[in-house]
């Protein structure tokens, strides 16, 4: 191998200058605990001595067996860990139902901005207006966008936004007299929190099977429908990336046996500014400010899942909700006086994700928000459109909304699977399409590439899957079975992390 | 528009290939009658600097924690956060990755969550913590259900020292109420419930320092409730002072839940939060969320990844321990690293600043007239009465540009005998000036 005078490779000599970089630029990390000491602090306070008066006979004995790390040796840790993941900063992130879309870092700063971060949330209320007024200003934004009359702030996620909906749907049938509702139903291809949502709240959880298209079948939801049945929970655009053409049907049969419409409204992305779930029908409907209104997810949160909700289940919304009063606005925080079904959450729900959410609407407006949707949902159209030659789309005849569903089919007699084809794509320089998800469908993939993708992207991630689909049938199983090759760690073994499950780092003696 | 890549030609080439002529005609499957066909009535898309000078305007209209003395807790603390923790966390590996769905590529997020779980579980005396729950209230909510899960017992008994909003979320998400007793609101911490656990209990659960401020013999209420059978639950909202005060694992808890704001969180008007949970190794089957568990990779290396999903949502649908899914990673992440800044010795001074802080602050206003100090002990918060209403008077203190603390009033509206009551905590970032600027205040209000 060729070194110029600091010694760095000036060719591809012997020695590939792939694997070189690897090692400085792809590390691996001890664990904290093998890199820190006890004995170190990397925070500077003075040493106070106290006495124990206060503190009764409560004072700490055992050690905490801590380390502690100097800043430098901090950030080196951090910024080393942090290499080993994949972002959407760094690319394509197709994760279908989770829309990976660009984290505007305007969003950040705002969201930093002292009037928002150094705020109490138990301040008097005259003192954070400015607060409130976030609040209120999203309110209106997802109220216009939904055409509903409230919605409910305070839900941390989509799938406590999924209880705070059915919670409503449960109160209002209490008020009526009519608790005795114990049923809901939920479609197979739901995301596995609506029924868990469901069961939560005590309901008995009915399958409503798909027909061959993979829209919802109304004349199963019609049969399935009685004086016990609470509601039913659909997502729409569904899990399938299709929208339910019979969504309307679908909540007039439902609320005529008298029961309530829950959507999930995790697809809410491909249908802004072109369809408002209020004109649906829906009576409670979360809205994944981490997926739509581009929070960044963090590596599994925080989420925000505020909740639109119709005329009918709106007085049931939880605490605290704001109104206009005579001094400005006004902060309800307590269920007397009112028909709230209680209260979700300490506090006031994911401020920090409602000021990123109400800078990304600013930023897009009203037309800027339908644009997004119309190109998420021609993104997704131009894959299909490019996929389809070779993957088999189960649902391809039709127009699929602003993700695409195809099942292992293309696969059969290949002796690669759908993990096997996911590993591959790492070794390609991409992160994986959701997999086996959703359940009605064989060895599922679903790839949602989101409005943030340039053409050229689009087309380079389409060359790749394609030339994978084309290798895989041309039977380099190898390939695939032993990938991922080009990722920090080989495949790894989760039945063994399972069977004899090690959650915490234990010194060794 | 900055956020859209395509030009109108690149949209017109990407028609083209799908074969129709326009976006209109990819709603096609939409019903005629539900498609929106004017534009939305909102305003239109705008420059960065517009948004930023509309977001500035709204955040100029509240007072901040650092326009005037600062006195308020009630669990959510202003403490000081590392510039390197927030420089971190905006890194675009950790700010825009998925939960660690491909362990290959996200070895990242799960080592920092295998290490935050182990930091959790030592910071608690427990064996095992979870990735995160959304905040200490929800915590404390799924901590009951899972006593019930592990004891098959419904009855639970609450304490009158917990936060009252913790309390409305443990009574929302138990919508029965059968079997819930919740004890009321207590100022003095004087009230024991263990008179009250029988063979029926499934958990008592316990705030420390309670939402008064009050600090709590946990080997004695751990031993009431093992006695017959029931576990004990501790609830903290301030992590700080496990800095100080013996870890609720070491006293015999079997499930502890903590707010982990106060490392590496700003006090954010409330949220984003990360909720903190820990258990005893026996009963991981029965605990919410996510876990994050080493094992090797096809070469032997060690790699960490998410296991013991078959809890979960996503594969046991309605059968699984929670509804929860996406948690609070990021939260999670400033608070490890926050914390292993501090290290054991940073987080015991800065537990010993803190208390000493609360000292002088409750020394302070002991000698103002009208005010008495409730507590015999505390860590850095405690409650006051005043011989007025204690609502009014953080209102007088709030117009004078002080944040006097929380009248408990606020959270507890309907109890006249709480009225003139205010639970106050001190920080780090408390200073002498700030603490004279309050007495002196308050002097003239209660005169």
């Amino acid at each position: 191998m060729n070194m110029n005078r600091e010694g760095r490779p000036t060719g591809t000599g012997s020695a590939p200058l792939e694997a070189i970089n690897k090692a400085a630029l792809l590390p691996s990390e001890p664990l904290l605990f093998e890199v820190g000491n006890v004995a170190h602090s990397g925070v500077d306070l003075p040493d106070v001595s106290i006495d124990d008066t206060r503190l009764g006979a409560f004072r700490r004995k055992s050690s905490l067996d801590l380390p502690g790390l100097s800043e430098p040796e901090n950030m080196r840790h951090y910024v080393r860990l942090s290499r080993l993941n994949y972002s959407i900063d760094a690319g394509l992130y197709p994760l279908g139902s989770c829309t990976m879309k660009h984290n505007p870092r305007l969003n950040e700063k705002m969201a930093r901005l002292p009037g928002f971060a150094d705020v109490h949330p138990l301040q008097p209320i005259s003192s954070v207006q400015g607060a409130i007024g976030v609040i209120a200003e999203l309110a209106e934004w997802l109220m216009v966008l939904t055409n509903t009359k409230a919605v409910a702030m305070s839900p941390k996620a989509g799938a406590h936004g999924e209880l705070c909906g059915m919670m409503a749907i449960k109160a209002a049938h209490e008020a009526k007299g009519e608790g005795h509702r114990n049923i809901v139903l939920v479609p197979e291809s739901a995301h596995g929190t609506n029924p868990a949502t469901a069961a939560f709240l005590g309901y008995k959880v009915v399958g409503v099977p798909a027909k061959a298209d993979g829209t919802v079948d109304v004349q199963a939801v019609e049969a399935a429908l009685s004086p016990d049945v609470a509601g039913i929970m659909l997502t729409n655009p569904n899990t399938c990336g299709l929208f339910e053409p019979d969504v309307k049907k679908i909540a007039d049969a439902v609320h005529a046996a008298g029961g309530y419409f829950y959507c999930d409204g995790a697809n809410f992305n491909a249908i802004m500014g072109v369809v408002r779930p209020g004109d649906l029908g829906i009576d409670a409907m979360h809205i994944n400010l981490h997926k739509t209104f581009s929070t960044p997810h963090g590596g599994g949160g925080p989420g925000a899942g505020p909740v639109v909700l119709s005329k009918a289940l709106a007085p049931f919304a939880p605490v605290p909700f704001v109104h206009a009063g005579e001094t400005g606005l006004e902060f309800v925080e307590h269920v007397e006086g009112t028909k709230s079904f209680g209260r979700l959450t300490a506090f006031h729900g994911q401020m920090g994700m409602f000021t990123r959410a109400l800078t990304y609407m600013l930023s897009h407006g009203g037309d800027g928000l339908k644009q997004a949707a119309n190109d998420a949902v021609l993104n997704a159209n131009y894959l299909k459109a490019k996929l389809e030659k070779v993957f088999t789309l189960p649902f391809g005849d039709q127009h699929c909304m602003h993700e695409v569903l195809a099942n292992d089919d293309f696969l059969a007699g290949t002796g690669v699977t759908t993990l096997d084809f996911s590993k591959a794509m790492i070794d390609e320089g991409y992160h994986p399409m959701t997999m086996y998800f959703p359940l009605v469908v064989h060895g599922a993939m679903l790839i949602e590439p989101t409005e943030s993708e340039s053409l050229k992207a689009l087309d380079a991630f389409a060359d790749t899957m394609l030339e994978l689909a084309t290798a895989a049938k041309a039977g380099d199983v190898a390939r695939f079975t032993s990938a991922p090759q080009n990722a920090p760690l080989k495949r790894l073994d989760e039945t063994g992390a399972a069977r004899k499950p090690i959650l915490k780092w234990v010194r060794e003696e | 528009m900055r956020y859209l890549p395509h030009s109108d030609a690149d949209r017109a080439h990407m028609l083209a290939t799908v074969g129709v002529n326009s976006s209109d005609e990819l709603f096609d499957v939409v019903p005629a009658d539900l498609r929106l066909r004017k534009a939305l009535d909102l305003p239109d898309h705008a420059p960065e600097y517009g948004v930023e000078a509309h977001m500035k305007a709204l955040a100029s209209k509240n007072h901040t924690g650092a326009d005037g003395p600062f006195f308020i807790g009630a669990g959510a603390y202003r403490h000081h956060v590392p510039a390197s923790v927030d420089h971190l966390i905006q890194r675009s590996e950790w700010l825009t990755a998925y939960t660690p769905y491909q362990p290959e590529i996200s070895q990242g997020t799960l080592q920092m969550l295998f290490e935050f779980q182990t930091q959790v579980a030592n910071l608690m005396g427990m064996e095992v913590a979870n990735a995160s729950m959304y905040d200490g209230s929800t915590a404390a909510a799924e901590a009951i259900l899972m006593a019930r899960r592990v004891t098959r017992r419904k009855k639970i008994i609450v304490s009158g020292g917990l936060h009252p909003q913790y309390r409305d979320v443990i009574k929302t998400y138990l919508s029965d109420e059968e079997g819930l007793v919740c004890r009321p609101s207590n100022a003095q911490g004087t009230a024991s419930i263990i008179d009250q656990v029988d063979e029926t209990t499934a958990a008592i659960l316990v705030q420390t320092p309670d939402f008064y401020g009050h600090l709590h013999d946990l080997e004695a209420l751990a031993e009431a409730a093992h006695a017959k059978g029931a576990l004990l639950i501790v609830v903290v909202t301030e992590i700080v002072a496990l800095g100080l005060i013996e870890a609720p694992g070491a006293c015999g808890a079997d499930i502890v839940v903590a707010e982990g704001q106060s490392l590496g969180n700003p006090l954010g008007f409330g949220g984003p939060y990360v909720g903190l949970m820990a258990t005893r190794q026996k009963f991981v089957r029965q605990m919410p969320g996510r876990l994050c568990g080493q094992t090797v990779d096809a070469d032997g290396t060690r790699g960490f990844v998410l296991t013991l999903s078959t809890r979960e949502q996503h594969i046991r649908r309605e059968k699984a321990t929670s509804n929860i899914c996406t948690n609070a990673g990021l939260c999670a992440l400033a608070f490890t690293i926050h914390l292993s800044l501090l290290g054991e010795i940073g987080l015991t001074k800065l537990a010993k600043i803190n208390h000493a802080n609360a000292c002088k602050l409750a020394i302070a206003l002991d000698k103002v007239s009208g005010v008495e100090v409730l507590n015999k002990t505390f860590f850095n918060e405690f409650t006051i009465q005043l011989n007025k209403n204690a609502g009014q008077t953080i209102q007088a203190l709030a117009d004078r540009g002080i944040m006097g603390g929380l009248p408990v009033s606020r959270l507890e509206p309907g109890r006249d005998d709480l009225s003139n009551l205010i639970v106050l905590a001190a920080t780090e970032l408390t200073s002498e000036q700030d603490i004279e600027a309050l007495t002196t205040a308050l002097t003239e209000e209660l005169s």
